[in-house]
């Protein structure tokens, strides 16, 4: 039950993009097409899965027992930029299909400050392996959630008349605050 | 001479990383709250950037290019684990309020865009000129956010009163909502000007054919 509440709460209540502000580049950046923005949601999630399980080990097997926490911003993301190598790497060889639909987005996954932001909320909150990995997971599917309801009504977008300096990022913007306002109504939710 | 002076002065207005290039965009709303919080999170941002730009336009040649990205990344991540250190130990308040988004700048787009786009191929000193620039460019653009948020959020700037008492504060800008708002109003107002300008250029141009 624990589990679940920790899923919920870091799809809509505390969503990383619409409330904790984390992955906004990718958020206006690959959000014009709803076939994309699954794409990189996807990517995105599943790098979110592995690193939290990996930052987590480096974070107790390495950085505390031999006494560097001030390495923590190094190590994480030496440790974030091979796992997105890695699942690169994997991804070519076994299915070349994906590697091909998610190709370009794959390298960008590595500055995405949801991954690393994850990763050290994971060390405030001295969540255990299976919370890190929960709530990995929820944050990766709260942050295509948030994609693809931005793509859905992006692509409407085409169709509005829209006051020519609004046009492009401060639409996108406006919009993403309308959303945010939706999403803060799940406050108090968990 | 000439060259110092435009790579200063593109990152102040033509080039501006938050409200033109669209880059850096987590601190630039995630601590906006108020003016302070921009304020300070835009010197902590300048002051890496200024530190890495120099640093990596010092070293180009010795970074193999293949890695030259980890390498960018882990000189990067050193300044600001530097800056972290020295803000939890002077600055406590400031450190406490900006939370994970000062070891964030790890991964802020500005940085590595610039050390990838102009400190890894020009000279020392036209890098810094261009990451004081692309610096001052930040801190003015996110004190700005601050002080819009602040203001109509709770009628103060800098923690000064400044809305008659009859005002009432519009809660919603200082929580998430108002953040994207603000932002997406700003990016048009700034859009609108610089259009202005280049149609005022276009007609100078043409009356003084």
């Amino acid at each position: 039950m624990n589990f679940f509440f920790l899923f919920l709460s870091a799809i809509l209540v505390n969503n990383f993009v619409l409330v904790q502000f984390l992955g906004i580049c990718p958020f206006i950046g690959v959000s014009k097409q709803i076939e994309t923005s699954i794409g990189m949601g996807l990517a995105t999630t599943f790098v979110m899965v592995v690193a939290s399980a990996a930052t987590w080990l480096v974070q107790h097997f390495i950085l505390e027992p031999f006494n560097l926490p001030f390495l923590q911003n190094v190590a994480f993301i030496l440790v974030i930029a091979s796992m997105v190598q890695l699942v690169e790497m994997f991804l070519r060889k076994t299915s070349p299909n994906l590697y091909n639909a998610m190709g370009i987005y794959l390298p960008l996954i590595t500055t995405n400050c949801a991954i690393l932001g994850m990763a050290l909320i994971l060390v405030l909150r001295s969540y255990a392996f299976g919370e890190s990995l929960v709530y990995g997971l929820g944050a990766g599917l709260g942050f295509t959630l948030a994609l693809v309801l931005m793509a859905g009504i992006r692509e409407e977008l085409k169709f509005a008349d829209i006051p020519k300096p609004f046009q492009g990022a401060g639409i996108a913007f406006i919009l993403a605050g309308l959303l945010s306002l939706a999403f803060s109504g799940f406050a108090g939710l968990v | 001479m000439k060259h110092f002076y435009s790579d200063f002065i593109k990152g102040l207005w033509r080039e501006n990383p938050t409200f033109r290039l669209l880059i850096g965009l987590c601190p630039t709303l995630a601590v906006t709250n108020n003016a302070l919080g921009g304020f300070s999170m835009g010197v902590s941002t300048a002051f890496v950037l200024i530190l890495s730009s120099t640093m990596i336009s010092l070293v180009k040649h010795l970074i193999p290019d293949k890695v030259r990205i980890p390498a960018y990344i882990v000189l990067i991540a050193t300044f600001v684990t530097i800056l972290e250190l020295f803000m939890n130990a002077y600055l406590p308040a400031i450190y406490a309020q900006l939370g994970i988004f000062l070891p964030l700048i790890v991964v802020n787009c500005i940085i590595l865009g610039r050390a990838e786009a102009f400190a890894s191929k020009m000279p020392v000193s036209r890098s810094i000129f261009d990451a004081l620039g692309m610096g001052f460019g930040i801190i003015w653009a996110l004190t700005s956010i601050g002080i819009m948020r602040e203001l109509f959020g709770t009628g103060q700037v800098f923690g000064f009163q400044v809305m008659p008492s009859s005002f009432e504060p519009i809660g919603m800008m200082t929580a998430a909502p108002g953040a994207f708002i603000t932002l997406g109003t700003a990016v048009a107002i700034v859009t609108y000007i610089s259009d202005r300008i280049a149609k005022k250029h276009a007609k100078g141009k043409k009356a003084t054919e």
